[in-house]
């Protein structure tokens, strides 16, 4: 990965992404980018759960959600739902941030007890009793969602700024999420996610790794709730229930669950075929129209399962690669996939 | 390989056993929160919508008929999700979409029994109205799961995280599917009007239609159990359970069988999607809504166990019906927390759920 041509490609994808707004319009900046960026962060901590901690979870969309309520509470004053705290904005943010760690620390403790697909399993049982919460509690939400938050003044005003903060803290996070990889924490957590039984008896506490691992992540999914909120202006519970927490899992699947590249290869791809698939020539004539995106989103994860686990990053590293070289090193997802 | 390494280490994570004391005194401390419960129930529930127990004998009845009679819905859904998952490994994310499969054909096909597409009387249905959808119904889905399964999962076997995502996109195309035929409008059932009345207990009226509910779980629970433990195929599936590769080292055909567990499997979800239907209706989301159900079910109860499906549908179907009912009325907004704590310290002590084993 320390590979020089690796970093090249990273300047000049973020030099590309940077200077994006200067040749395009107004709406792919501040909607389609902005938007494949946030999802792209959120998606990242799955990844990263998976690469790092062979964990998948679909408590992420769960934690980017409730940093958005919370930063909905603290912020909003008289005209919406909520706490209505009427906080400074950059209060706001601690706020939400130290309940989002606080939230994955109690959530991540109870999972890391488990492992593989009961992992998955609880998480999304978390994801959805989320949901309820929020829809039932009408002192945090309730159904209707909490409306009218504006972002700090700094990020306010021209629709660029918050796509600049999303690309920033894209590449933040990026990097971040592979330094992590050579930490001493990184290191003991692949070791976990490897062999775990050796590394307990080396003396390492394995569920507290994966507590921990869980805890980062959960401070990425917040940081991009956090956003989110910011960008979209408002949430309610069916922003994060059952159907987007799947979708943040189709984006790093499309993608290619344990490329870190491919969270926003998958958010581009998701994103931009929610908004253009209707313009696809004779996509109209077959009967699938945007009203029918999630037939077309499940075939797609359907082809990628069949075809190749490791989405669209798997595909371009295997060509890449050559054949022979790719089989001999196995598949993430083939190891984690084998019961 | 590393999923069964993993779940191994949870194995020796765990296998610092416990002293017996220690056990005890878990035990005991798990103890007081259940006693203050139970005294809570019983006794102080006063400004709760029940009121406490011994004041007012009539509502906690009807509050434990409405937890068992839930409970047993909910085990026929679960009991399909876990058959599956406790031979083939498959967690089968779109269990849901089966339910909510069978709960809109058993509609269909009930109104053209009776005749009519709105405001279908009790009294228009008949029992062979209900039964004929419930078997078409449950037909359909066990027929689109022995698709899926001969067709996407397998080749697959044994990757587990690859089945979950296919069954998941599977999902998601089947909702998106059942949007475009079915509409967005809730939609519901009508129980035959043969059991469409009410009776009376301690001063309560209660519909006889919770109680067919019942039955009809009862019959399937206890088929389900003859089936699983009297009959030969019954004792391959156990024995596939324990030991899979043992089983297919004796020559038994497990591919075979896998098949057959699989439609019964989808075939429950089916059942339960028309019993669902009639007892709470059908709308888009009802797929995940009973997934999780399942799930909570299942986790609870462990995976892979008829036992453990039993269990956990008893202890959440108690703490569905309870929490509202004897929560302080300001505070009935939080019964989903409940959900959540009862997963919680059902996790906390065993992780692999109550009757569950590390895979």
């Amino acid at each position: 990965m320390s590979a020089s041509p690796s970093k090249i490609a990273l300047v000049a994808v973020a030099a590309a992404l940077a200077a994006l707004p200067l040749v395009t319009s107004e709406f792919v900046t501040s909607f389609l980018m902005t938007r494949i960026l946030i999802l792209a962060i959120a998606a990242a901590s799955i990844v990263f759960l998976f690469r790092y901690g062979g964990m998948v979870s679909l408590g992420q969309f769960l934690i980017f959600g409730v940093a958005g309520f919370m930063v909905g509470n603290a912020v909003g004053d008289s005209g919406s739902k909520g706490l209505k705290l009427g906080w400074d904005p950059w209060v706001g943010v601690i706020f939400a941030l130290v309940i989002c760690l606080v939230v994955a620390l109690v959530l991540g403790a109870l999972a890391s007890r488990t492992s593989g697909i009961y992992f998955l399993m609880l998480t999304l049982t978390y994801a959805v009793i989320g949901y309820y919460f929020f829809g039932q509690v009408t002192t945090l939400s309730g159904f209707g969602g909490i409306t009218g938050i504006r972002p700090p003044p700094l990020f306010e005003g021209h629709p660029w700024r918050l796509y600049y903060v999303a690309l920033g803290l894209s590449l933040v996070v990026y990097v971040g999420f592979k330094a992590i990889s050579r930490t001493p924490f990184g290191l003991a957590l692949q070791g976990t996610r490897d062999d775990p039984i050796r590394m307990a008896s080396l003396g390492f506490n394995v569920p507290l790794h994966r507590t921990l691992a869980f805890v980062i992540a959960g401070f990425v999914a917040g940081c991009a709730g956090i956003l989110n909120i910011w960008w979209n202006g408002q949430i309610d519970p069916t922003s994060i229930s059952i159907g987007p927490t799947l979708d943040l899992l189709i984006i790093a699947v499309i993608g290619g669950i344990s490329y870190f590249e491919g969270a926003w290869l998958g958010a581009a791809v998701y994103v931009s075929a929610n908004i253009y698939l209707r313009n696809v020539p004779l996509v109209d004539q077959i009967g699938i129209t945007e009203a029918r995106f999630n037939t077309v989103i499940g075939l797609l994860v359907l082809l990628i399962m069949v075809l190749s686990p490791e989405g669209i990053m798997g595909i371009m590293d295997r060509l890449r690669r050559g054949k022979r070289e790719a089989e001999a090193s196995v598949p993430a997802m083939a190891r984690v996939g084998s019961g | 390989m590393s999923l069964a390494r993993a779940a191994g280490s949870e194995a020796v994570g765990g296998a610092r056993r416990r002293p017996e004391l220690r056990r005890r005194i878990l035990i005991a401390v798990a103890a007081v929160p259940l006693l203050f419960l139970l005294a809570w129930v019983l006794f102080f529930a006063r400004g709760t919508s029940a009121g406490p127990a011994i004041a007012e004998p009539g509502e906690f009845l009807v509050t434990l008929l409405d937890a068992i009679t839930v409970a047993g819905l909910f085990f026929v859904v679960a009991s399909g999700f876990t058959l599956i998952f406790g031979l083939m490994r498959t967690v089968n994310m779109a269990h849901g979409s089966l339910f909510l499969v069978a709960g809109y054909l058993g509609i269909t096909v009930q109104q053209t029994m009776v005749g009519k597409t709105r405001n279908i009387e009790p009294a228009d249905v008949s029992m062979a109205a209900w039964f004929v959808p419930l078997l078409v119904g449950a037909m359909v889905a066990a027929v689109i799961g022995i698709i899926v399964q001969q067709v996407l999962l397998r080749w697959n076997e044994g990757q587990e995280l690859r089945q979950a995502l296919i069954t998941l996109a599977v999902a998601v195309i089947l909702a998106d599917q059942m949007l475009a035929w079915f509409g967005g409008l809730a939609t519901r059932m009508i129980w035959p009007g043969a059991v469409t009345h009410f009776f009376e207990i301690a001063g309560q009226r209660y519909a006889t239609s919770r109680l067919f509910m019942l039955g009809v779980a009862l019959v399937v629970g206890v088929s389900l159990w003859l089936w699983l433990g009297r009959t030969r195929m019954g004792m391959i599936i156990r024995a596939g359970v324990d030991d899979r590769d043992m089983v297919r080292a004796l020559g038994i055909n497990i591919v075979a069988v896998f098949a057959i567990t699989f439609f019964v499997g989808a075939f429950l979800a089916g059942v339960g999607g028309v019993m669902g239907a009639s007892f709470a209706g059908v709308a888009p989301g009802a797929d995940g809504q009973w997934l999780l159900n399942s799930l909570v079910v299942v986790i609870v109860g462990g995976l892979g166990s008829l036992k453990g499906a039993v269990a956990g549908s008893l202890l959440f179907g108690l703490v569905v019906s309870f929490s509202p009912a004897y929560l302080p009325a300001a505070f009935t907004f939080y019964s989903i927390i409940l959900t959540f704590v009862l997963l919680a310290v059902v996790l906390a002590v065993r992780p692999y759920g109550l009757f569950g084993r590390p895979a």
